[in-house]
C-alpha cells in the first residue's frame, strides 16, 4: 500500500508498457480529460479493429499455435490458463496495454496465424433485435476476418463513426426499461417528492439568510403543456426577463415540433421550419409563462423585479394561454396583488 | 493434535474471525467439528433457502448472532415479484424454540411481519441487536413490540426498509428504564415521531453513538438532541430545512460545534443550500458523508462543503456534483476509500452531469479508493484504463452507464478493453458490475484475470453463450452471478452444471434460456433449486403444458441442502 503507483515502478507488468512520454492523465485533473481521449483514439483504433486478437499471441508469447487455438475453445480453457499464463512473467500480462508498440504489420501477421480466433468471431450470432451498436461491432469484426488488409478498413469505419454523430449507434433509452437504471425505488422518487416539501417548509428562508455568493447556477424545472418531458433552466444564466423567453423557446421548440408532427421530426428538420414560441410574457402568444413560488402559488412571470423573481421561483410552467381561464387569471392576479401588498 | 483438551481447541478457534475459516476447521475431524459447533457464536446464512432454520439451530445451539439474507439482489430493482418469498418467521420461530440465547439478528431483503417481530421481542430475553436492511412486511406496530419488550436493546438499525406507518407511538414504547441504546436508526420511516419522546429517549441513553433520524424530525428537534447527545459519532439529520429565524440557525450551528466526536453525517432530507454552513464546524473530522438524499444541493454548495472535509473516507453524493465537483473531491479528500455517485435526474432529458472525466479525476487524486458505485452518462476505454492504472486497489467496482449498451463515445467501440483493464489491474476485485456496450471479449478478460471475483452483475452485454462460459470457466471464486437482458442460452447454462454448487446463486432474466434448459439443469443437479418465475397474465397458457422450447423470462438457481422450498407462491416453479 505504500507504493506510489503514479511513479509506475511497482507494477512492471502493467505500467512499464506505457512510456513516460505518454503519461496519461495520472497528474492531470479535469481539463486533461479531452486530451487523452484524442490520443487514445489513435491507439485504440489500431487495436480494436481486431478485438483481442493481438492479446492472445502476446499472452501466449512463446506458446505454440495450437495452444492458442485451444485456449479459445473452452474445453481446454482451464488447461491453458494454468500452463500458459505465468502471472509473474511480464510478457503474459502485456496483452492489454500493448498499444504502444503496435503497428499495422504486426496485426496482419497475427491475424494470419490465428484462424481459430477469427472463426470464433465469425460465428458470433447476429443479434439484430439488439442494439445497433452491437451489430456495428459484429460487422466490423466480420470485415476484419475477411481479409488481411481488413485491419485498415475495420479501423476506418470506427474512426469515421467516432467523428460523426454516433447517436444512431447507441440504443437510445426512449422507452423506460424495467429496473433500469438499477437504483432503489425510494431514490427514483427522491427528486419529485423532495421539491414540494422544500417549497412548503422553506418559507421565508431565502429572504432571511443572506446568500453566500451569486456564482452558483439556479436550475429550476420547467414543464410545457402537452409535452411529457420537462427541462431545466438556469435562472442565474440570465440577468433580465428579456432573455428568458428565448431560452424557453430554445428548450421546447424542437420538442413541440416533434409533438405536433412526429413523422417529420424523425428527419433532421431545418430549425427555421419549426415554429417559434413567442409572446410568453405579454399575454399575446399561444403560450404564457408562469412560475410557482416557495409557497406553491402560481404567479405570472414578469410582475416583480428580475432578482426577486429569481429568488422566489421554484418551478416554471409554460401554459396554453387559452387554458388560462378567466377565473384562474383573476386568481393569479389576486395572488400577485396580495404578495406585492405584503412586501410594501 | 487430538490430544489437545477441547477447551484449548475452542480457545484457538476463538481467534478465527471469519465464518469461512470456522467452516473449514469444522471439516478437519469429528472432534473439531464438535468443538466448533458448540462454541460457534455467530452464524451467517447467505441464502435463507439454502438450509432449514431448524438444522442451523440443532448444529449450533450456542449461537448468539444470526444473519440471514433472503431475496436475490435484483429484487432491489423490482425484478423479483413482490411475494416471491424470503420469510423471516420460520427463522425466528426455530430460534425461539431451540436457541433462546440469541442476542443479535440481522436480516437483509426478507419479508418480516409484525407477528415475527412480536415473537422476536418476547422470545429472547437477552436480545440486543436488530438490523433490518431492505426488508418489508412490517409496520410501526412491530417496532413498538421491540421497543416494549427488549429490555437490553442496544441497537435498532432500520436501513431502507418498506415500513407501514401506523402512528408515532412506537417510539414512546421504550420504557423509561431503557437506557441501553447505543444505536438507533429509523431514517427510512415515513411517518411522524413524537419529538418529545425522542428527545427524552436520547437524553436517558448515555451511550448513544449512532442516531439516524427520519424526515419528520424537525431541525429544532435536531438542535435539542445534539445538545443532549454531544458524544454522537454517527448522525443522520432529519429534515434539514430551517425556519427563517436566524437564531434557530445559530443555535444549531453551536450545537454542532459541541459534537467533537461526530465522524459521519447523513440524512439532509429536503436540505437547502442555505442550511449547510451549520455543519461546517465539524467537517474537518468527518470520515463519512452522505448527501445523496439532498437533490436541492447543487454543485457549488457541495463543493464548498467538501473543501472542508479533508479526512473523508466515504462519500455518497448525487451526480449534480458534476465533474468539476468530483475534481474538488479528488484534490481535497486524499483519504477517500468509498465513493457512490447516484443519478439525480432519472427521467432522462437531462444534461450529462458526470462523465468519465470526473471518475478519472477521482482516481488520480484518491489512490486509496477501493469501493465505487458510479452512475454516469458515458464512459471511455481510455478513462477506464487510466482509472485501472491509478487505482489498483478496487475491491468493489460498479459502473452504471445510464444508457444501456452505450459504446465509448470517442471511439465508438465497446468497453471491453476498459473493463478488461480494471480486472487485470485490480487483483483484489471481489465485486464488479458492468454496463455500456460489451461483447464476449470482456467476459474473456474477466474469466482470465478476475481471480478473486465473487459477485458479477451483467446487463445488456455479450454476444453469445461464450461470454457466460468464459466467466463460469474462469472465475473460480464466483459466488453470485446475476445476468439480465443478455444473449446467453441453454448451452451456456449447461456448460458446467457442477459449477453452480460452488456458488451461492445464479440469476438470469430476459436471456435466451428455455424451459428445457432449466429442466435439464434441475435433473442433473438435485442439490440445486432451479426456480422458474412466471408472472404472465396469460397464465392459462403456461399452466397447461408449456413447451420446453418456451423461453424462460426469469430463473433463479441456488444450491441448497433443504430441498425445494414449501413456501413458494404459484408463479414460482421449482423444477
Amino acid at each position: 500500500m505504500e507504493e506510489d503507483f503514479r511513479k509506475g515502478e511497482e507494477c512492471p507488468h502493467l505500467l512499464d508498457l506505457i512510456p513516460n512520454e505518454r503519461d496519461w492523465m495520472v497528474k492531470e485533473v479535469g481539463g486533461g480529460g479531452k486530451g487523452f481521449g484524442v490520443i487514445e483514439e489513435k491507439k485504440l483504433e489500431l487495436r480494436l479493429g481486431l478485438p483481442g486478437s493481438e492479446d492472445w499471441p502476446a499472452v501466449m508469447g512463446k506458446q505454440e499455435e495450437h495452444s492458442v487455438e485451444s485456449a479459445l475453445s473452452l474445453g481446454h480453457y482451464k488447461l491453458c490458463k494454468t500452463s500458459g499464463i505465468n502471472p509473474s512473467s511480464v510478457g503474459a500480462k502485456r496483452g492489454f496495454f500493448d498499444t504502444v508498440e503496435s503497428k499495422t504489420e504486426v496485426f496482419q501477421q497475427q491475424q494470419q496465424q490465428h484462424p481459430g480466433f477469427l472463426q470464433l468471431q465469425a460465428k458470433g450470432k447476429d443479434l439484430s433485435p439488439k442494439t445497433n451498436g452491437r451489430a456495428e461491432q459484429q460487422s466490423l469484426e466480420r470485415k476484419a476476418c475477411g481479409s488481411s488488409v481488413a485491419h485498415g478498413s475495420a479501423a476506418a469505419p470506427s474512426r469515421n463513426a467516432a467523428g460523426a454523430n454516433n447517436s444512431s449507434q447507441t440504443r437510445t433509452a426512449t422507452t423506460p426499461v424495467v429496473g433500469w437504471p438499477p437504483i432503489r425505488s425510494f431514490r427514483r422518487n427522491l427528486a419529485s417528492t423532495s421539491k414540494p416539501s422544500l417549497e412548503s417548509e422553506n418559507g421565508g428562508l431565502e429572504t432571511a439568510i443572506k446568500p453566500e455568493n451569486g456564482g452558483k447556477g439556479l436550475f429550476v424545472k420547467i414543464n410545457m403543456d402537452g409535452i411529457p418531458i420537462g427541462r431545466k433552466v438556469d435562472l442565474k444564466a440570465y440577468d433580465s426577463y428579456e432573455k428568458l423567453p428565448l431560452a424557453v423557446n430554445e428548450l421546447f421548440q424542437g420538442l413541440l415540433a416533434a409533438q405536433r408532427d412526429p413523422l417529420a421530426a424523425g428527419n433532421q428538420k431545418n430549425p427555421e421550419e419549426k415554429p417559434a414560441i413567442t409572446g410568453l410574457l405579454d399575454g399575446n402568444g399561444e403560450y404564457t409563462l408562469v412560475y410557482e413560488d416557495d409557497e406553491g402559488d402560481k404567479m405570472l412571470v414578469g410582475d416583480v423585479p428580475w432578482d426577486m423573481f429569481v429568488s422566489m421561483a421554484k418551478r416554471l410552467r409554460v401554459l396554453k394561454s387559452s387554458e388560462l381561464s378567466a377565473s384562474s387569471l383573476l386568481q393569479l392576479g389576486a395572488v400577485t396583488r396580495k404578495r406585492t401588498a405584503a412586501e410594501c | 493434535m487430538t490430544y489437545f483438551p477441547e477447551e484449548v481447541v475452542e480457545h484457538i478457534f476463538d481467534f478465527l474471525e471469519s465464518h469461512r475459516h470456522r467452516n473449514t476447521v469444522s471439516t478437519v475431524c469429528k472432534a473439531w467439528y464438535r468443538v466448533e459447533r458448540l462454541s460457534r457464536r455467530s452464524v451467517f446464512v447467505g441464502n435463507c433457502y439454502a438450509v432449514r432454520p431448524e438444522r442451523v439451530v440443532v448444529r449450533f445451539p450456542g449461537v448468539r448472532s444470526l444473519s440471514v439474507k433472503g431475496k436475490p439482489h435484483f429484487a432491489d430493482f423490482n425484478l423479483v415479484p413482490h411475494d416471491w418469498g424470503g420469510f423471516a418467521l420460520p427463522w425466528i420461530e426455530a430460534f425461539a424454540r431451540g436457541c433462546p440465547g440469541l442476542e443479535e439478528l440481522r436480516l437483509k431483503r426478507m419479508v418480516v411481519s409484525d407477528e415475527s417481530l412480536e415473537l422476536l421481542a418476547r422470545s429472547f430475553p437477552n436480545f440486543k441487536v436488530l438490523v433490518l436492511v431492505s426488508c418489508e412486511g412490517f409496520s410501526t406496530d412491530g417496532l413498538a413490540a421491540i421497543a416494549t419488550h427488549c429490555r437490553v436493546l442496544r441497537e435498532l438499525d432500520l436501513q431502507e426498509n418498506e415500513v407501514e406507518d401506523r402512528g408515532p407511538q412506537w417510539l414512546s414504547c421504550f420504557p423509561d428504564s431503557c437506557t441501553s441504546l447505543v444505536s438507533l436508526n429509523f431514517a427510512c420511516l415515513k411517518g411522524d415521531v413524537n419529538a418529545g419522546a425522542l428527545e427524552r429517549l436520547v437524553a436517558r441513553c448515555p451511550n448513544i453513538r449512532t442516531l439516524r433520524l427520519n424526515r419528520a424530525v424537525s431541525v429544532d428537534s435536531l438542535s435539542k438532541i445534539l445538545a443532549r447527545a454531544p458524544h454522537l459519532v454517527d448522525l443522520g439529520t432529519g429534515s434539514f430545512t430551517m425556519d427563517h429565524r436566524a437564531e434557530a440557525y445559530h443555535r444549531l450551528m453551536n450545537n454542532f460545534t459541541k459534537c467533537k466526536s461526530l465522524k459521519s453525517l447523513s440524512g439532509f432530507w429536503d436540505a437547502s443550500p442555505r442550511c449547510l454552513p451549520a455543519v461546517y464546524p465539524i467537517c474537518r473530522n468527518l470520515t463519512g458523508l452522505n448527501l445523496s438524499y439532498a437533490p436541492a444541493i447543487q454543485g457549488a454548495d457541495l463543493i464548498k462543503l467538501i473543501r472542508l472535509c479533508l479526512k473523508l473516507q466515504r462519500l455518497w453524493v448525487l451526480d449534480c456534483i458534476g465533474d468539476k465537483g468530483l475534481a474538488v473531491v479528488a484534490s481535497t479528500c486524499k483519504e477517500l476509500q468509498e465513493l457512490r455517485v447516484f443519478p439525480s435526474d432519472v427521467c432522462g432529458a437531462g444534461t450529462a452531469v458526470v462523465t468519465e472525466e470526473g471518475l478519472v479525476a477521482i482516481s488520480s487524486g484518491c489512490p486509496k479508493l477501493n469501493s465505487l458505485l458510479y452512475f454516469c452518462h458515458q464512459m471511455t476505454n481510455a478513462a477506464l484504463i487510466t482509472i485501472a492504472k491509478n487505482c489498483p486497489h478496487f475491491t468493489r467496482f460498479r459502473l452504471c452507464i445510464l444508457d444501456p449498451g452505450k459504446p465509448d463515445p470517442v471511439t465508438n467501440q465497446p468497453l471491453d478493453e476498459g473493463f478488461g483493464a480494471i480486472v487485470q489491474s485490480c487483483k483484489d476485485l471481489r465485486r464488479l458490475s458492468l454496463s455500456g456496450l460489451l461483447t464476449d471479449q470482456v467476459f474473456l478478460y474477466i474469466g482470465m484475470y478476475a481471480e478473486c471475483l465473487e459477485m458479477l452483475s451483467i446487463a445488456f452485454a455479450g454476444d453469445s453463450d461464450k461470454g457466460m462460459m468464459y466467466v463460469l470457466n474462469g472465475c473460480k471464486n464466483m459466488r453470485k452471478l446475476e445476468i439480465r437482458d443478455s444473449p446467453f442460452g441453454d448451452a451456456a447454462l449447461l456448460e458446467d452444471v457442477g459449477k453452480y454448487e460452488t456458488m451461492r446463486s445464479l440469476w438470469m432474466s430476459s436471456c435466451d434460456i428455455t424451459l428445457r434448459g432449466c429442466k435439464t439443469l434441475a435433473a442433473k443437479m438435485p442439490r440445486l433449486n432451479v426456480e422458474v418465475i412466471n408472472e404472465r397474465d396469460e397464465s392459462d397458457e403456461m399452466e397447461e403444458n408449456p413447451s420446453d422450447l418456451h423461453r424462460v423470462e426469469k430463473m433463479y438457481v441456488y444450491r441448497t441442502v433443504a430441498g425445494p422450498r414449501n413456501d413458494a407462491p404459484d408463479f414460482v416453479w421449482t423444477l
